[in-house]
């Protein structure tokens, strides 16, 4: 009879954890395509950006979206909302201020923009807690229902914000220092752009610091995994959860603020309209990764605006053809989440 | 007799009952009882929507799938009967061509994404129907030359129902029969054989598999139905309904485009229209349809008396607005979905039950 040696389970090394570098790649590779399709360096250099730009808004209005579905199943088809009711908190904010707007200072601008943003947030974060307790809390865990009461939760949301802001559409103005374009040697860069992709590299990089260097990140993150297993370990999952509902709507709201500062203009519909990108984007990460989310956000940015330029006919369908090469090859998504 | 053509489902609630005889004698009569184009053009887009909404009930409530393309093959229809009667002479040949050819292309269009995504889990089918359809609506106002574009499409039709057209000279009963009252009750005609065969339908064993389905799709499958087969069937079977509702609907209109009949403000009202009459039973797209048409054209009318008295009050003002008459049929649907999954429907005849 032979006995098993035991080993000392203490004396292996930790396997380390192994990032799928793949689908990063996608990115370079796309934009250097891109490059000879596109004939001048200087445009493409102007497309990038505004790709970029326009990827992290929906960076930033997304990530909450997939992972309120990462933890709870919980698929919010009453997400675009927000985002409409943060861009009309900013026209209401940015309004009074609007001297500190029309200043040349950045200083000045910087204090119209920010408490928009600020107060965009917290609007959306208290009504995406009403929202939860009253539309989502009734139909946990049964997904026809859930569709149903958030897309009606949409609809009376939207039609509310018609009753206090009229139907029409609000011109929402860039404040002074922020219009205008950097030039690079030919390339001409719009300044809100470069602000956007700051802002959003910057709420990446928190989300990223949050999730893997804090103890509610930790939690988030097993929550994603096991849900059961958090909740054995006698965390409250559903607090955890209300949590990152909240902070998913806040994250709308200030989307939703650039979203309206970009295109200078604000309608009741907007939400509704950006609805099927974010799904397209949810779909393509991987439904409860965030870095799915991010980099499924650029490039669908990237390519709407290379498209755009290349062919405009194309540029219609580039997303949902997008979506399609991409379930193609990966029918989870990029980063598919273990369980699912 | 009537037990037969109802296919044994009959409404087992007297209310019930009652509401569906004035809802059918109310569209019979219109043309006598409410004089005038606007209400002829209401009692058209209820029977319209009724066939539309009852299709839409054969998947969601019966099968238990979510789709946003439902539309889209309604539009189908619509541009079918539209694209072949502004390219060809109005004879009911080419009208009979246009719906044919519609038919075909919903028949095939479903099939393809029924086969390749119905066997993923309802909400990704909920997010890529929702993709699909957004794409289908960009690609119908960008053929311009062969769809009108964003402009649509305006042609003639037959000419027994045409508006030129008269029945007799004289009135009946105070009614001139014109080719639009008498288009009217083609439309209704066609309503009512609709809806008998899909009742028939859904009370077939196969329309029992889909309810087995839509309660434990797993156990289903267990006692050796083939899913994907029935939800694949279920899906083809409504799209062609569909697209039937969308030929009444160009007929009707003499006109199509983009918003009429593709846009995804009318599948969120037929989403609205279902549950708010009840899943899961064909009577309840009658009385969905019926009640949330009715609140579309004349609920205005009514806010706007209540909208005069609250002129100082400055919420309720605005709530009550003549234009916010979704927001009151939005709340219903969101309480419907949450606290009534049976709706309407489901609640008379759980009170008859429980009274006999």
């Amino acid at each position: 009879m032979t006995v098993l040696s035991p080993t000392s389970p203490a004396l292996e090394p930790l396997p380390e954890v192994r990032i799928d570098k793949i689908p990063m790649l996608l990115l370079p590779v796309l934009a250097l395509v891109a490059l000879p399709l596109v004939h001048s360096f200087s445009t493409w250099v102007t497309l990038t950006f505004a790709g970029l730009a326009m990827g992290m808004i929906i960076f930033i209005i997304a990530s909450g979206l997939t992972l309120v579905f990462g933890l709870m199943d919980v698929l919010n088809f009453g997400h675009g909302v927000f985002i409409t009711l943060g861009a009309f908190i900013a026209t209401s904010v940015m309004g009074r201020l609007a001297p500190w707007v029309e200043s040349e200072s950045l200083a000045r601008n910087l204090a119209a923009v920010i408490p928009a943003m600020l107060a965009g947030m917290a609007v959306t974060g208290l009504v995406g807690l009403a929202f939860e307790r009253l539309v989502i809390k009734p139909v946990y865990g049964q997904p026809l229902r859930q569709i149903m009461t958030t897309m009606g939760g949409m609809i009376v949301g939207i039609e509310l914000i018609k009753a206090v802001w009229g139907g029409q559409s609000i011109p929402l103005l860039l404040p002074a220092a922020m219009r205008g374009s950097l030039l690079f040697g030919d390339a001409a860069v719009e300044k809100y752009r470069i602000i956007a992709v700051g802002v959003g590299l910057l709420v990446f990089g928190v989300m990223l610091w949050v999730l893997s260097r804090t103890k509610v990140g930790l939690l988030i993150r097993v929550g994603v995994q096991d849900r059961e297993m958090v909740e054995s370990l006698g965390y409250r999952i559903g607090r955890l959860f209300i949590g990152v509902f909240v902070t998913g709507s806040a994250l709308a709201g200030l989307g939703g603020v650039m979203w309206g500062l970009y295109q200078q203009s604000v309608t009741p519909e907007m939400g509704s309209e950006v609805n099927v990108l974010l799904f397209i984007v949810i779909i393509i990460g991987g439904l409860g990764s965030v870095g799915g989310c991010f980099i499924g956000s650029l490039l669908v940015g990237l390519v709407a605006n290379y498209a755009g330029f290349v062919a405009p006919k194309v540029a219609l369908f580039s997303n949902i053809i997008l979506m399609v090469a991409v379930l193609l090859w990966r029918p989870q998504g990029l980063y598919p989440v273990v369980k699912r | 007799m009537i037990r037969s053509l109802f296919s044994g489902d009959l409404p087992r609630s007297k209310v019930l009952v009652a509401l569906l005889i004035i809802i059918f004698a109310g569209l019979v009569l219109t043309p006598f009882l409410f004089p005038g184009a606007k209400a002829l053009n209401v009692a058209a887009k209820i029977c319209i929507f009724i066939t539309l909404v009852a299709s839409f009930d054969l998947l969601l409530g019966y099968t238990g799938i979510v789709s946003f393309a439902h539309t889209m093959f309604f539009g189908i229809g619509a541009y079918g009967v539209a694209i072949a009667l502004s390219n060809r002479p109005p004879t009911w040949g080419t009208v009979f061509l246009g719906v044919c050819a519609a038919l075909v292309a919903s028949l095939l269009l479903s099939l393809l994404i029924g086969l390749f995504s119905l066997r993923v889990k309802a909400m990704f089918y909920a997010m890529i129907t929702l993709a699909v359809a957004t794409a289908f609506q960009t690609l119908a106002s960008q053929l311009s030359e062969f769809t009108g574009g964003e402009d649509g499409l305006t042609f003639k039709v037959p000419e027994l129902i045409s508006p030129s057209f008269s029945l007799r000279e004289a009135p009946f009963l105070g009614v001139n029969l014109d080719g639009r009252v008498i288009a009217f009750y083609l439309l209704l005609v066609v309503t009512v054989v609709l809806f008998l065969v899909m009742l028939r339908i859904v009370n077939s064993p196969f329309g029992r598999v889909l309810q087995a389905i839509r309660e434990n799709a797993f156990r289903a499958e267990a006692l050796g139905y083939r899913t994907v087969i029935y939800r694949t069937g279920s899906s083809v079977l409504s799209a062609l309904f569909a697209t039937l509702a969308g030929c009444l609907l160009a007929l009707w209109l003499r006109y199509n485009g983009p918003d009429t009949s593709l846009s995804f403000e009318i599948m969120l009202y037929i989403l609205l229209m279902v549950v708010i009459g009840g899943m899961g039973t064909l009577y309840g797209s009658v009385v969905g349809a019926t009640l949330f048409i009715f609140v579309q054209n004349y609920l205005q009318d009514l806010l706007k008396v209540a909208n005069v008295g609250l002129v100082k009050v400055p919420v309720l003002r605005d709530v009550v607005h003549p234009d916010r008459w979704l927001l009151w049929l939005g709340f219903l649907f969101v309480l419907s979905a949450a606290k009534f999954p049976f709706g309407i429907v489901g609640k008379l005849r759980l009170g008859a039950l429980k009274r006999s």
